[in-house]
């Protein structure tokens, strides 16, 4: 039950590099902590074509505290940048949903920059699978 | 033993199988994965059911003498045929056919007329509209008749997608049966697609149920039957509906799902005030539950071979106790339900002549349940090779499909019981080596995958004309070794192109003719099936 | 708090496809997604090609008064799409 016809090639190789490049140009090799983000996707993408994200991250959102940019980045796509979320104080809560593009199994790299200019990140991984069959 | 010998002459009489001390005011009856079955049949439990990670060697992962070993089964038994694989042929010559709706529905009646019919609640936790001849024929009108007759009160599903959206919707909207599922969003807005729980009042007291779809349907299934909707797991939400229940008063919690026994004994451990799991989709059969903390799992197994009765008794808003027994549907010693056997016959009727067309005999027991490559597949995959002129075939690890004996005869039924479907197109394509080894990788990793949320409780993909080696023990992508080329014994050349035959491809527009034509058309030609049990594939690492 | 949500229809064409031919299918994306109210920008996103066909975009707010949400969409080829939404604080 699998789908014979449409096979990507499934061991290309993920490129974490590709994603620290980007992070590079970005903040210049700024530390980052764990922790205050949360990236909410599923274990295993049902479609490939379209993975449901939501980032969160832990903010007080006011005039003084806020989070500047959230920066997703998923290291086994042709291109690592999926998107970057810019937020204002007026948004009230720091979350933001879209649906993404993965091309294999690969880690989804989220990095959340905060007003006075501090870094968070997490990360995780989604399997995108051919299936198997069923009970 | 000697006490197996005894006992093989033992048969059950509906008293036997229906006696039972009665516990509390509650009683939950589960049935399962009937796939469609009808009729009575022979099904034949796996012999090798491997277990990995924290799985591995506890039950549902026990098989033969093991098994009976555990839950203290008698060899030879009747419980010994209905829940073991061993001696698969005599037993059931002994013991006959499992299952029957109209049997089903007299073991279902004489529980609500022991009981009292208020305090009896009937839950069918899916995989019931698909797997035969007639619900295909009729969209799964026939079982949506037959589960309503029975009184069922709710349902969750799996294969029921395979009819697509606007089919499942509309039986979902004008059926008597509540169609639960807390785990499907539409994929546009994240709106609930369907009712996620619901409230009965049985022996006094409050029972929430909350329904569970096949988290990976549109894997598993094709994503175009359905593609407005979202499934997975969604854990927290499903904990809000717990939390939603108590809040609205239950005193009991109870999970109809259709996650699979392993990835309901993990979700048993991470979402809590879960009273019941009624568990489906692995086709499992448990002769006792199984407790994690406070929650209580319940294996009915498939094909109507089982009717699972649960007691419980409900003190100050919680379970202060249960019996549990499963119930082995034996067809010989079950009186059928008279109005439920006219209504089956009503219902295949106009399909009786090609039913009973009898293509062929079989001189090997067939059989398709098991992690790898059953007979039944296995005369799938050579029809293929054969019809499809093709070098290799793959037929995927369904856990549905009826058994037949040796001396049986292989009629269109039987086929169709093992084939039928909505995406059933025999495809004919090259594939690289490579290509195959990868996909054989990819599916190994959806069954042997350490953590059970990464499992999509099937069997491995069914492989004809070649051979390999599997270690389940290794990590994603180096399990599968040793492919070969059974005809020329060469191993498989990563960059070679192979002429590949197969079906129920999840893609849509796939072409072909059904695979029930391809196997119908071979059986015809060679009328006489002879198999030896499958040797190609190499099992280590378990 | 509201959370507010967004659907445009719009291939999202990645660049990295190719056509029947083998000729490769040139990127043509949406590529930023800007929502203000009354005028000021409340929220941004850059889209990548990774981003699905009909971009979703959903994010929250703190409505403190009345008053107009305008989105906007930019394509790579320089179009703009628009529609706005009144707010009512009662
Ligand atoms: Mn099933
Ligand atoms: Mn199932």
């Amino acid at each position: 039950a699998f789908a014979a016809a449409a096979l990507a090639p499934r061991l290309a190789i993920a490129d974490p590099k590709a994603v620290e490049d980007e992070l590079k140009k970005l903040y210049a090799g700024k530390p980052m902590a764990e922790g205050r983000v949360k990236l909410d996707v599923p274990q295993i993408a049902e479609n490939g074509l379209v993975v449901p994200v939501t980032v969160e991250v832990e903010s007080p959102m006011t005039e003084t505290d806020y989070v500047k940019a959230v920066h997703v980045f998923a290291d086994g796509n042709p291109q690592p940048g999926v998107f970057t979320f810019r937020f204002s104080p007026e948004c009230g809560r720091a979350a933001a949903s879209t649906r993404m593009r993965l091309a294999q199994t690969q880690n989804i790299v989220c990095v959340a920059e905060m007003s006075d200019g501090s870094l968070f990140t997490t990360k995780a991984e989604v399997k995108v699978t051919i299936g198997g069959c069923g009970g | 033993g000697p006490l197996g010998r005894v006992a093989a002459q033992q048969r059950l009489t509906e008293a036997d199988i229906t006696r039972f001390d009665p516990l509390g005011t509650v009683t939950l009856v589960h049935v399962t994965d009937i796939h469609a079955q009808l009729v009575p049949l022979y099904f034949r439990e796996p012999s090798v059911n491997l277990g990995v990670g924290d799985a591995k060697g506890v039950p549902p992962h026990l098989t033969d003498q093991e098994f009976r070993a555990h839950f203290k089964v008698a060899a030879g038994s009747a419980d010994a045929h209905a829940l073991t694989s061993d001696d698969f042929a005599s037993l059931a010559r002994n013991y006959g056919r499992m299952g029957g709706m109209d049997r089903v529905a007299r073991l279902i009646k004489t529980i609500r007329a022991e009981r009292g019919a208020d305090k009896v609640l009937l839950l069918d936790g899916g995989d019931t509209w698909q797997g035969s001849w007639t619900a295909l024929k009729t969209r799964g009108q026939d079982m949506v008749g037959v589960m309503e007759a029975l009184g069922v009160d709710a349902m969750t599903s799996h294969w029921e997608f395979t009819y697509g959206e606007t089919r499942v919707k509309e039986i979902a909207e004008t059926s008597k049966i509540a169609f639960l599922a807390q785990n499907i969003r539409d994929g546009e807005w994240q709106e609930p697609v369907f009712e996620p729980r619901k409230m009965f009042e049985k022996g006094g007291a409050k029972i929430a149920v909350i329904g569970q779809a096949f988290p990976r349907t549109p894997i598993a299934n094709p994503r175009w039957m359905i593609p407005k909707w979202e499934f997975g797991l969604r854990e927290d939400d499903l904990q809000k509906q717990v939390e939603e229940a108590r809040a609205d008063s239950a005193d009991l919690i109870v999970l109809l799902s259709h996650n699979g026994f392993d990835v309901d004994r993990k979700l048993a451990s991470r979402v809590k005030g879960i009273d019941i799991i009624l568990t489906a989709h692995t086709h499992d059969a448990m002769p006792g539950v199984v407790k994690v903390g406070e929650t209580i799992l319940v294996a009915t197994g498939s094909h109507g071979k089982f009717v699972s009765r649960l007691d419980i008794e409900v003190k100050d808003r919680r379970m202060t106790g249960f019996r549990y027994k499963l119930m082995p549907v034996f067809s010989d010693a079950i009186t059928p339900d008279a109005e439920m056997a006219a209504a089956i016959e009503a219902i295949r009727k106009p399909y009786a002549a090609e039913l009973a067309r009898e293509v062929g005999r079989t001189d090997s027991l067939l059989f398709r349940r098991g992690n790898f490559n059953g007979t039944f597949d296995d005369l799938i995959a050579q029809s293929m090779l054969a019809e499809r002129d093709a070098e290799i075939a793959l037929s995927p690890g369904f856990r549905w499909g009826g058994t037949l004996l040796p001396g049986d005869p292989i009629t269109f039924e039987a086929i169709s019981n093992a084939t039928a479907m909505t995406y059933p197109a025999c495809y004919r394509m090259e594939m690289t080596g490579q290509q195959l080894k990868d996909i054989l990788e990819d599916v190994a990793d959806n069954i042997f995958h350490p953590d059970p949320y990464f499992q999509g409780g099937g069997d491995m993909v069914r492989v004809g004309g070649a051979g390999y080696a599997i270690d389940v023990g290794k990590p994603a992508g180096q399990r599968i070794s040793d492919m070969t080329l059974l005809k020329t014994g060469k191993p498989l050349e990563p960059a070679k192109a192979y002429v590949v035959a197969g079906w129920a491809s999840v893609n849509e527009a796939t072409q072909g003719p059904p695979v029930w034509e391809i196997v119908e058309k071979y059986v015809s030609r060679v009328r006489n099936v002879c198999l030896e049990p499958n040797r190609a594939v190499k099992v280590t690492g378990a | 708090m509201i959370e507010i949500k967004t659907l445009i229809s719009h291939e999202m064409e990645s660049g990295q496809r190719r056509d029947s031919a083998g000729k490769p299918i040139p990127r043509k994306i949406i590529n930023s997604f800007t929502a203000s109210f009354n005028g000021k920008t409340v929220f941004q996103a850059d889209w990548h090609p990774a981003i699905s066909a009909n971009p979703y975009q959903s994010f929250f707010y703190k409505v403190k008064e009345s008053g107009e949400f305008k989105f906007v969409w930019k394509d790579d080829d320089g179009s703009e799409y628009s529609s706005t939404n009144k707010i009512a604080v009662a």
